[in-house]
């Protein structure tokens, strides 16, 4: 019976279970395992909950708190900074490297392990090292080097204005290895016999760039583009380590929503408050991520 | 065949006991933060426990600082984690709140002895006419000050006052030929560390003030008093320039590295500082003002989980009087370096003449312990205020009315006001 | 270093072949090597200051005036990192093989398969990627208690054997293969499964390689929820381990900087291992779109 059915179907419904069939166990996991307490977060959303007690349901109250709390918008507005100033400086970093570093032969393997490295160690070794670059005199290796140029000492960390790219810069710098290596797997992807045919045609180098190695590397750069937003979008483990006592300061301007919400869920126990900032901050990365998507498929 | 029935007989019987023995083991579990002395503290005190009260075993574990209060939460929160449970005594509200924790039983903890043994800030365990938690040791604050640059300085002594104290952190100030300071006179960490304490309990009411109502349920701070004190505190940076918040990354690593004159921090910074190579320093009461003097002491509590109950609670209860006995006190200061929480077991003449505990301990005779109601933000409306101050250029007043607004709207939420 | 020139794949010669006479070439070379230098700047701080006592940690030179293996020495002696480390190596190794075999599975079937709700199925499974784990620590655990994985491998591996981002990363690699290759295989009377496992997964190396190399790297790094999870020291990971060295206010950060140093060993050993597969690249030799 069942093999009467299934040779009565056309090819594109054969496929169509089959595909089905690869994804049962995935979609069992994220329904158990991520969805269902993603929607536990939206639900406790509208719950004053501290943890231990009984939820109680008290509608949009922990949204109108937020939209009233001026703090929020403070840190809203830091983690979009994180993502527009963050993913494009990254991105064109380390496309360029990535681009020059193929073509580079003598000592290619030892370059791109040292690009590469900085993924490899532990977030919280790299906060220290950096947050001391970041010192004033006379420790601080940045404020020294400034000084040999007769530039006045700069406060980095301690300063409203310069924390928060004084941490972009190190989430920035241990996120390149990663880019430059998506890359460059993308553009050994890319067949030989494109760029055979661009040697017949005598096509130039920026030629081969514009037609052959950027199309190509669109799935890739899709990729990036929406990872390394996700990525910026919920910076973490750097304000956490880096700004003193992991509050985001100087005056919050360096904290970014996900610290916002782990301050709510851990240091306060307003699970409803944080997970009410889950939903926002969900709302934003989702739109922000369709988009990309949308945008980047039509502009062919 | 009645020889094999007895035989039989006398062999369960004896499981019998056996077993009845067994399950009258109560098994409880105790959790605190991970370092070292305190856990050896309390692993000595688990085995005296254990071998004068054969019926119960304690099971010690712990974590790492920076996530104890996680850890504790979710735990609790889903039925697991410990009986007893250590605490620092700003959260107690937090934990109460979420009723993580519950009342020491009367009976086994009688409010009027707790009262008369105690020094007298362990009353803010006292909440809604419960005690929910009770300290091994306390803490307080002093003053550190470096021999060696205050004698380059040629100053001899400890500042004795207020005024002494800007006094002297700006002669023990240097800079480099470029104006860029090479050695700190007086270190704060804008906020951080024990500096929110030093203003709330010490500034605020030297100047004549108090920072919260008695309740606790109202900011006090927001006055004359609470501006004159933030005033003093942020001066050393912005009118002394004997402070650079940052300096050395904090101040208790200049301090070890010997470059800043002056620090205030608790009983436990001693260590570090003892083990600091090269480093001559000594320790005094924290200055006066117009001949009072003022401290703030702070504790790790020891308060029963909500998961204890019948038993175990009781168990718990037992262990907690015995980790609140005298024995228990002085073993911890042996161990760990902290400060006895009750009177006759600190305020004796070899603790109080002490070289390195002695200020602490005659500083908890003036002590008292803020209310908090939770730690965190609370610390953080005076980092804010600080900030406000030296980095936005606010006035002292302006910047207090604002993160006293806010900090009163985090107690009315908490009071349901 | 010898052998693996010879390994890079042949469109390089073509790109080199065009332009072998440019001058720019060294100064782009001593570019991208001066910047691979600022890279492992703060690293080489890192082990210098693994080498230095407690003290001389604050003052911040290069170079260790008394150089000491003593943190070497209390980190290996004194904790029980060997124990940590163990742990993390067999939970990431897991969990990297169960990503690798999942993540591609599904990205596969998400780029060469159409059928009815694809793109909610790709949607749903990148807003995976939308939640930060501090949200999801909560439903886990009770739910890892309510099964018993408290203080197991599987309840520390268990969020991670599935990934948002490698099913997206896999889906990104298999859309740029051929689909010609894939109905080539199946005129030729091939399985979808074997299609799947024996055609395009060989193409895929690099990207695979690549995810094996983060999904490993970030599990040898989370932290968040095996210390939520794991209640029995000896159970620790490395990052869990190394948090126990902190207490309430201080941190020493001559041992957290030799552990990570310690703790980079391994993960540097992985990605030397499998950086070579990402250099192989695509050999499409045979194939002319």
């Amino acid at each position: 019976m069942i093999k009467n059915f299934w040779e009565n179907l056309t090819i594109n419904q054969k496929l169509a279970i089959t595909a089905w069939v690869f994804l049962a166990i995935p979609i069992i996991f994220y329904v158990t395992i991520r969805f269902y307490p993603t929607y536990e977060a939206f639900y406790v959303s509208f719950m004053k909950w501290n943890l231990l007690g009984a939820k109680k349901y008290i509608g949009f109250k922990n949204y109108i708190r937020i939209y009233n709390d001026e703090d929020f918008w403070i840190v809203l507005w830091n983690t979009i900074k994180y993502a527009i100033i963050g993913v494009p400086v990254s991105l064109l970093i380390s496309f360029t490297v990535a681009y020059y570093l193929n073509e580079i032969k003598f000592g290619h393997q030892t370059i791109r392990a040292f690009y590469f490295i900085p993924f490899l160690t532990t977030a919280i070794a790299m906060a220290w090292v950096w947050r001391w670059f970041y010192q004033p005199m006379p420790i601080g290796y940045f404020n020294i080097m400034l000084s040999w140029v007769g530039i006045p000492q700069q406060p980095f960390l301690k300063s409203i204005e310069q924390g928060l790219y004084a941490i972009m810069a190190p989430a920035v710098w241990a996120g390149l290895g990663f880019q430059i290596v998506i890359f460059i797997a993308g553009i050994r992807a890319i067949p030989k016999s494109h760029f055979e045919a661009a040697e017949i045609d005598g096509a130039g180098r920026i030629q081969i760039l514009k037609e052959i190695i950027l199309p190509a590397l669109k799935p890739t750069t899709i990729f990036l583009v929406v990872i390394s937003t996700i990525g910026f979008l919920r910076i973490f483990d750097q304000v956490y380590s880096m700004s003193e006592d992991s509050a985001g300061g100087p005056l919050n301007a360096t904290k970014p929503l996900v610290l916002m919400i782990y301050e709510y869920a851990f240091d306060m126990y307003k699970l409803g408050r944080a997970s009410a900032l889950t939903v926002i901050l969900f709302l934003l990365l989702f739109t922000v991520s369709i988009l990309q998507l949308w945008f980047m498929r039509k502009q062919k | 065949m009645k020889k094999i029935k007895l035989f039989l007989f006398s062999i369960f019987g004896s499981i019998f006991i056996l077993s009845s023995i067994v399950s009258n083991a109560v098994e409880i579990e105790y959790w605190q933060y991970t370092y070292k002395a305190r856990v050896e503290a309390v692993d000595k005190l688990i085995a005296n426990f254990e071998k004068a009260n054969p019926g119960i075993t304690i099971k010690h574990t712990n974590f790492p600082y920076a996530d104890y209060r996680k850890k504790v939460a979710i735990a609790i929160s889903s039925g697991d984690g410990p009986d007893l449970v250590q605490l620092y005594y700003g959260w107690l509200n937090d934990y109460r709140d979420s009723g993580l924790i519950q009342p020491l039983p009367k009976d086994a903890f009688s409010h009027s002895k707790i009262e008369s043994d105690f020094f007298k800030m362990v009353s803010s365990m006292k909440v809604d006419g419960e005690y929910w938690g009770l300290p091994t040791a306390v803490r307080s604050l002093a003053l550190f000050y470096n021999n060696d640059l205050l004698k380059e300085a040629g100053l001899s002594g400890p500042p004795e006052t207020l005024d002494d104290l800007v006094d002297y952190a700006k002669k023990l100030t240097k800079r480099d030929a470029s104006g860029n300071m090479i050695q700190e006179g007086l270190a704060f960490d804008g906020g951080i560390g024990q500096t929110h304490h030093f203003w709330r309990e010490v500034l605020v009411r030297h100047y004549g003030g108090q920072p919260y109502s008695d309740d606790g349920q109202k900011i006090t701070y927001n006055n004359d008093a609470g501006v004159k004190a933030l005033t003093y505190l942020t001066d050393f940076e912005k009118t002394h320039k004997t402070t650079s918040n940052g300096f050395m990354n904090r101040g208790q690593d200049g301090f070890a590295a010997g470059k800043v004159g002056l620090y205030i921090d608790g009983s436990f910074r001693i260590s570090k500082f003892v083990k600091a190579e090269g480093l001559n320093f000594s320790i005094s009461e924290l200055p006066g003002h117009n001949g009072t003097r003022y401290n703030f002491s702070s504790f790790w509590a020891n308060a029963l989980s909500s998961k204890a109950k019948g038993e175990k609670k009781e168990a718990a209860a037992k262990f907690l009087a015995y980790l609140t006995s005298d024995e228990a006190m002085q073993i911890w200061l042996d161990t760990v370096g902290e400060l006895p929480a009750k009177p006759s077991v600190a305020l004796v003449d070899a603790n109080k003449q002490h070289e390195l505990y002695g200020p602490f301990i005659r500083g908890l005779d003036y002590a008292t312990a803020t209310t908090f109601i939770s730690e965190k933000p609370q610390r953080q409306s005076v980092v804010d205020a600080y900030d406000m101050v030296v980095l936005q250029g606010m006035s002292p007043k302006d910047a207090l009315a604002k993160v006293a607004k806010k900090e009163q709207e985090l107690l009315d939420d908490f009071f349901g006001n | 270093m010898v052998h693996a020139e010879t390994e890079m794949t042949d469109n390089n010669q073509i790109i080199e072949k065009l332009e072998e006479l440019n001058p720019k070439k060294i100064i782009i070379w001593t570019i991208v090597f001066l910047g691979s230098i600022v890279m492992v700047t703060p690293i080489i701080f890192m082990v210098s200051m693994s080498f230095k006592t407690g003290q001389e940690v604050y003052l911040f030179s290069l170079f260790p005036e008394k150089a000491t293996i003593k943190n070497y020495i209390f980190v290996l002696t004194e904790s029980k990192f060997i124990y940590w480390g163990l742990n993390s190596l067999w939970v990431a190794t897991f969990s990297t093989l169960s990503v690798l075999f999942f993540d591609s599975l599904v990205g596969y079937t998400l780029a060469k398969y159409s059928f009815r709700g694809r793109e909610i199925i790709f949607v749903a499974i990148l807003s995976t990627l939308m939640i930060p784990t501090e949200m999801l620590i909560i439903p886990w655990y009770m739910m890892s208690r309510e099964f018993g994985w408290i203080d197991t491998y599987w309840g520390i591996a268990f969020p991670g054997l599935m990934t948002g981002f490698g099913t997206f990363l896999m889906r990104q690699f298999f859309m740029s293969l051929p689909d010609e290759l894939i109905e080539a295989a199946r005129i030729d009377g091939w399985s979808e499964f074997a299609i799947w496992w024996k055609i395009a997964m060989p193409l895929v190396v690099p990207a695979l390689s690549a995810l094996a190399i983060f999904h490993f790297l970030g599990n040898w790094t989370a932290f968040l929820w095996p210390l939520i999870i794991i209640n029995d020291p000896d159970m620790y990971t490395i990052p869990v381990g190394l948090a126990s060295f902190n207490g309430e206010y201080e941190m020493n950060w001559e041992i957290v900087m030799t552990a990570s140093c310690l703790a980079t060993i391994p993960t540097l050993f992985v990605f030397i291992i499998l950086q070579k597969y990402i250099i192989k690249g695509i050999m499409l030799a045979g194939l002319k779109g």
